[in-house]
């Protein structure tokens, strides 16, 4: 009884999260021009938020999450491709694809210790990638997936060149998606993760079925990655073997680092800000941009990473009583 | 996080930049000019600046303003940075393109909006064939291979092993190099492939060795090509009596002269080199030399630079206009002496028309330097000529 008030009161909704979501619904009457950096930051988002829920709450470290992107990227690609345009089914296709390579190898990080996870997490990526680069005939090899075409979304809006139609469809989504993620922290399977989490030892021997809870969660967090793979492939029309690079790994790392693993949010925050910095940077300096984020990087994690997210969180508990 | 995300929504907005002026007209340059290939967006963009160093920025009256966008090489940033270009900042031309897929990624973009794409670097055959606004300046990986195939037949060379990076230019590589050699006559023992990432050729170059071919036939993309030849010599190949031969990537301008003397010899075939003999290319060398502290130009530079010729002819010609259908139509079949040779635009495929050059690695003044002793004249794609027959 304890425990499901205690969880009833976490699982509310915040005032802050109110206006975060009316505000990025509202962005999508912005005049014309932003859009698509929006929805590049949506799905990134989305991505992050799956790396959340197995790192930030199960405690799984990976460096191969780019695996789902790129799986759910070239399913979503292919039935556009060879079946059907609709996203919608894409987007469908794709989650489950994701999922079930994730249900697949969830056995293998149950296993040894984060170093190996580490290894095995980055082998399955590579594997994949290799595999879509040995299969030109399907998935056109090093050129990338060419010809895919997207249908009007819910057979009404076409994407359009503004990237108006992607940005909702990614937003929508990545809301969907979120009150999914909330509701399953937000209920003792969450809680058990955290445990999990904590203490993997202790948690057994309170009766968790460690195991379980751990192969469901790489499950739900793989078709998270899918679905943002989906988006990704769908608003852009194009797939390539740069999907399942390790760059894409490591910045979904970097940006849930950013933005404080462990929340919900987080993930979102990073996307925000490691976006809007590239891009700010990029236009100053297409040349050294990439110095000055290493910069900031470092003395953002030197100085003030837990100032910052730790700042939020009080923000968000302050406007939550 | 209600202020952070009102922060970054402002923040957003004001970075998109105010209408366009109607007298300018603005060509949207993407490049890698970060991460592994770099060099080629390095050269392209100094390339560029000497284009309009040297001939001015403004044509039919109006103001050319070049926007400089880094890529990093991932093909959906590309697409989505010509998105913008195209939204907010109204770019009458997309220019540039490192990699194919890049290329690729955006022809989309081009046809929707109606918007030439120039490509000056990216080498796969199929480009120019994804959207009707797609225009190369830059080469086709058949276009070196097939003329080295045919030089090697005419000088005696029976029995060839092929060794290429495994991804799409590669195979480009292979099969035309291949394709042609059989039609001529010569065998091919074994067709043998690398990874792109990790190049390790000690294994391949054993079974090359082992095959005892006439010749070995090498496409590794620019960059890789020094630690290819190294390893070459390490094993005693060179001595071996198996020639070797290679697209000019391999034998890259930029590099060629820190590969060391291992290099001397190497025939290769390819669009450009910086040691070749005419007067607009010697001008073009030294300007560019003295605008980028001595960097030497490779055929990368020269794409760009040829690249800004035909988008300020085709103003010319158009008088100004930015009409998308009508900058095409100028520049089909547009031809003019770069500073490669004379070339121009296939006004069926939109692709370059060039010669191409067989040339020898030698040692010019204490430099390394692609020397040219032979020309195959206006030489277009091969893999598209093929598809027509």
């Amino acid at each position: 009884m304890w425990v499901g008030q205690a969880l009833a009161r976490r699982a509310r909704w915040r005032w802050a999260e109110i206006v975060f979501w009316l505000a990025a619904f509202a962005a999508l009457f912005l005049p014309a021009g932003r859009h698509l950096i929006l929805n590049e930051i949506a799905i990134l988002a989305l991505f992050a938020l799956s790396l959340d829920l197995i790192l930030g709450y199960a405690g799984i470290i990976s460096l191969g999450h780019a695996a789902f992107l790129g799986l759910g990227a070239y399913a979503a690609g292919l039935l556009a491709k060879h079946v059907t345009d609709d996203p919608t089914v894409g987007l469908a296709l794709a989650t489950v694809a994701a999922a079930s390579l994730g249900f697949a190898t969830s056995f293998l990080v149950l296993r040894g210790s984060d170093l190996t996870r580490l290894m095995v997490t980055l082998g399955v990526a590579m594997l994949l990638g290799e595999l879509a680069n040995a299969l030109p005939d399907l998935t056109g090899g090093a050129d990338g997936l060419q010809g895919v075409t997207m249908g009007p979304l819910l057979g009404l809006f076409e994407f359009d060149l503004y990237g108006r139609v992607a940005y909702a469809y990614s937003l929508t989504t990545l809301f969907v998606l979120m009150l999914v993620a909330r509701a399953v922290v937000y209920s003792p399977f969450g809680l058990s993760l955290m445990a999990i989490r904590r203490n993997r030892l202790r948690a057994s021997a309170l009766g968790v079925p460690v195991h379980k809870r751990l192969i469901a969660v790489y499950t739900l967090a793989a078709a998270f990655a899918g679905a943002a793979g989906a988006l990704l492939a769908q608003t852009t029309a194009f797939v390539s073997l740069d999907f399942f690079e390790f760059h894409r790994s490591a910045d979904v790392l970097l940006v849930l680092i950013i933005g404080g693993a462990g929340w919900l949010y987080g993930g979102i925050l990073g996307a925000v800000l490691y976006e809007a910095l590239q891009d700010a940077l990029a236009a100053v300096t297409p040349e050294y941009w990439q110095f000055w984020i290493g910069l900031f990087l470092v003395a953002f994690v030197m100085l003030g990473r837990e100032r910052l997210t730790g700042g939020m969180r009080g923000l968000l508990a302050r406007f939550g009583r | 996080m209600r202020r952070r995300a009102l922060l970054a929504l402002i923040a957003a907005v004001s970075v998109s930049s105010g209408a366009a002026a109607q007298d300018t007209v603005k060509i949207g340059l993407i490049l890698p000019m970060t991460g592994q290939q770099a060099s080629t967006g390095k050269q392209i963009d100094a390339a560029v600046k000497l284009y309009q160093a040297l001939n001015g920025t403004t044509v039919a009256g109006k103001k050319v303003e070049v926007i400089l966008k880094d890529d990093t090489s991932v093909p959906d940033v590309t697409k989505r940075l010509a998105q913008e270009l195209i939204v907010n900042d109204k770019v009458a031309f997309l220019a540039g393109f490192g990699i194919t897929p890049s290329a690729l990624a955006t022809a989309p973009i081009a046809t929707q909006a109606k918007v030439p794409e120039i490509v000056m670097a990216a080498g796969t055959s199929s480009i120019t064939e994804a959207s009707p606004y797609v225009v190369r300046t830059s080469f086709t990986l058949a276009q070196s291979a097939v003329p080295m195939a045919d030089w090697a037949v005419k000088n005696g060379i029976k029995k060839v092993v092929t060794l290429v990076s495994d991804y799409g230019p590669g195979i480009d590589a292979e099969k035309s190099f291949s394709d042609e050699f059989k039609a001529k006559g010569g065998t091919i023992i074994e067709n043998l492939r690398v990874p792109m990432r990790s190049p390790d050729f000690s294994p391949v170059l054993q079974k090359a060795a082992d095959a005892k071919a006439d010749a070995l036939f090498v496409f590794v993309p620019s960059g890789a090509g020094a630690q290819f030849v190294k390893q070459f010599v390490e094993r005693g190949l060179d001595k071996s009596g198996m020639k070797l031969i290679a697209t000019g990537d391999v034998t890259d301008d930029d590099q060629l002269n820190g590969m060391g003397d291992v290099m001397v010899g190497v025939i290769n075939a390819h669009n450009y080199s910086a040691a070749h003999d005419s007067a607009v290319n010697k001008a073009f060398v030294s300007a560019f030399r003295k605008a980028n502290g001595g960097l030497r130009p490779n055929f990368m530079a020269v794409g760009g630079y040829d690249g800004m010729h035909l988008i300020y002819e085709a103003l010319k010609k158009t008088n100004g206009s930015t009409d998308g259908a009508k900058l095409l139509e100028a520049m089909k079949g547009m031809a003019w002496e770069s500073p490669r040779g004379p070339i121009s635009i296939d006004p069926e495929t939109r692709d370059i028309v060039q010669n191409i050059y067989v040339r020898k690695v030698q040692k010019v003044d204490g430099e390394l330097y692609n020397v040219e002793f032979e020309t195959i004249p206006n030489v277009k794609d091969p893999v598209k000529a093929a598809k027509k027959k």
